[in-house]
């Protein structure tokens, strides 16, 4: 999933009539495709062994060999130092998606519902989503200072628009003749919100929230790169200074893993979600 | 795909004079739940911005009674359904059910729409129970649910989510959504109209089952003139009215011809040929009749 850090992924299909069809039910094959998917990977893997320790081709200072970003890894544990980092990108993560996806979620649905709000409001957000969030970087800096906060609100201004631009459409676009369907029996308000419009939008809401998750890791790197002092993507700068290229790979192999296991977690509850609203 | 046809085969219908009255003892045990109310129209009209749809329409449907409704396409058929049920207020002139104006969305009717309209994340059951009334317990509710799933033939498909079933039995479904609050007047606007021929006359012999043991009043808009002769005791047809020598814009009654004869009618009766003729030249079609 290290493609996170240098891709934004493709925006996901938010119209709310777009069900995720079944999956592809390709032939089976004995042992399944976690073997098949794991082949690449492996001659990666192989491929760069071979060219540090074996030919020797690049420097230890270029590409480090696989042990040795390996026994970094262990250094890094035995000191303590690598749970701290990655407990507190972990942590600034997870408050940042909270924040900016429960905002994206309460805005994206009070524009998606009523007319009104939409009208209001729509035109100043769209006027912020049109701003790089990056750019957003130094003003934080000046009001609100280095400390956590800053990356807190960097990471939630990340996730927010992800989220909130996916449930505000999908609402949008539900099924006009499912509503007046759900009308001309008796639902209403509230009822007819948790009964036709929410859950019409529950594959499109999840599409939204693994695109804002992504997006909070993206702007976790960017935070911690360029003011931290602990955390991955500040791993990732002391490295660079201090020439340790084998903790820098590290870094970057544990960013991946973090954001795949949060990005499963999330699909996981998505599986759920739509075995029961899709 | 329909099952179990045994279901489907219609029972002796009442005439509308006797629809009110309690039908012999086969009729179902439900039947005395069910009312049929009236409707009356005086002056009902419709106009969209600066466009007349809809004008003058006064007729009163007996309870009890199957009424077609008949036009060309965009003539205001679905307009006027709409009126009578609440979904659409913008009309002149008054609609009373029962005595009483129609209310928004008016709970004493029920509408089945073109498109059976149920929601692709719930069970068959699940949506059949989204028209029951707030009124009735849990269980009573699943109770009246399973009832009308046997009555629709969709008892064993009643765990299945609406994209797993043919498009007659979501049609069924929809039917059967419509009937769970027992209204006073059904509202049926071409409910088997994308469907093809042979689930068509099963879905109408079904609704003459439906009817034979609900009794309720039916308003059912449709583009088929031997659907409505075969299925209703009066057809209004919409349109403009032949003996007007200026006719203003938008579409009035017509024609309202009562249908002879007790369901379900012969298809071929040469009564009913003579019916069809007119209906077809009202609607400015050449019948080709012999
Ligand atoms: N909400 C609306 N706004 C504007 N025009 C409408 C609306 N609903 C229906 N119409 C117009 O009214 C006419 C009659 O529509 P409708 O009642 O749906 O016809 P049909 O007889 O085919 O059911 C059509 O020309 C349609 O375009
Ligand atoms: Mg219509």
């Amino acid at each position: 999933m290290s493609n996170i850090l240098l891709t934004t992924p493709a925006a996901p299909p938010v119209d709310a009539a777009t069900r995720p069809t079944p999956r592809r039910s390709g032939r089976k094959i004995p042992g399944g495709g976690m073997l098949l998917g794991a082949l690449v990977p492996v001659l990666l893997l192989a491929l760069w062994w071979l060219v540090t320790e074996v030919t020797g081709t690049f420097t230890a200072i270029q590409l480090p060999a696989p042990q040795a970003v390996l026994s970094a890894g262990v250094g890094l544990f035995e000191s303590g130092d690598l749970f701290e980092h990655m407990g507190i990108s972990l942590q600034r993560v997870l408050i940042g998606f909270g924040i900016g996806a429960g905002l994206g979620l309460a805005l994206g649905s009070l524009l998606g519902l009523s007319a009104i709000a939409d009208k209001l409001l729509n035109p100043t957000v769209g006027a912020f989503r049109a701003v790089p969030s990056l750019a957003w970087v130094p003003l934080l800096l000046l009001w609100v200072g280095i400390g956590e906060d800053s990356k807190v609100i960097l990471i939630a201004i990340g996730a927010f628009f992800p989220v909130f631009t996916a449930i505000h459409s999908a609402l949008r676009h539900v099924d006009a003749q499912l509503v007046e369907a759900g009308r001309a029996f008796g639902f209403h308000g509230l009822r007819l919100l948790g009964t036709v419009q929410l859950p019409a939008v529950v594959p499109s809401v999840f599409s939204g929230l693994r695109l804002g998750l992504a997006q909070a890791w993206l702007f976790l790197v960017a935070a911690e790169l360029l003011a931290a002092a602990e955390g991955l993507g500040f791993l990732l700068t002391e490295s660079q200074n201090n020439g340790r290229t084998d903790r820098l790979l590290l870094a970057i192999v544990l960013l991946a893993l973090l954001g795949k296991l949060t990005d499963t977690l999330l699909g996981v509850l998505e599986r759920k979600a739509l075995k029961t609203w899709a | 795909m329909i099952s179990p046809a045994s279901t489907l085969t219609p029972r002796s219908a009442a005439a509308p004079a006797e629809a009110s009255s309690p039908l012999p003892e086969t009729a179902s045990p439900g039947r005395a739940d069910y009312t049929s109310l009236d409707v009356e129209l005086s002056g009902v009209g419709r106009v969209f911005g600066s466009r007349t749809v809809l004008r003058d329409v006064s007729l009163r449907v007996t309870p009890g009674e199957v009424l077609a409704i008949l036009g060309s396409s965009g003539c205001g058929k679905s307009t006027l359904l709409r009126a009578v049920g609440g979904l659409d207020t913008g009309n002149t002139g008054e609609i009373l059910i029962n005595g009483s104006p129609v209310q928004r969305y008016d709970e004493r009717t029920a509408v089945g729409f073109q498109e059976p309209r149920l929601l692709p994340w719930r069970s068959i059951h699940k949506n059949v129970s989204l028209g029951l009334p707030r009124s009735l317990s849990k269980a009573e509710g699943r109770e009246r649910v399973d009832e009308l799933l046997e009555l629709v033939g969709l008892h064993d498909r009643a765990a299945l989510r609406p994209r797993e079933i043919s498009g007659g039995m979501a049609q069924r479904a929809s039917l059967a959504r419509a009937l769970a609050r027992r209204p006073g007047v059904l509202l049926l606007d071409e409910p088997f109209g994308a469907l093809d021929a042979l689930t068509r006359l099963k879905m109408q012999d079904l609704l003459l089952d439906v009817h034979a043991q609900t009794g309720t009043t039916v308003l059912l808009v449709t583009h088929d003139v031997d659907e409505a002769l075969q299925l209703a005791d009066r057809v209004l047809l919409l349109g403009q009215d032949p003996a007007d020598p200026d006719p203003a814009e938008g579409a009035t009654i017509a024609r309202l011809l009562s249908v002879p004869g007790q369901r379900p009618r012969d298809r071929a009766s040469t009564e009913l040929a003579a019916l069809r003729g007119e209906l077809f030249s009202g609607l400015g079609v050449d019948s080709h009749s012999r």
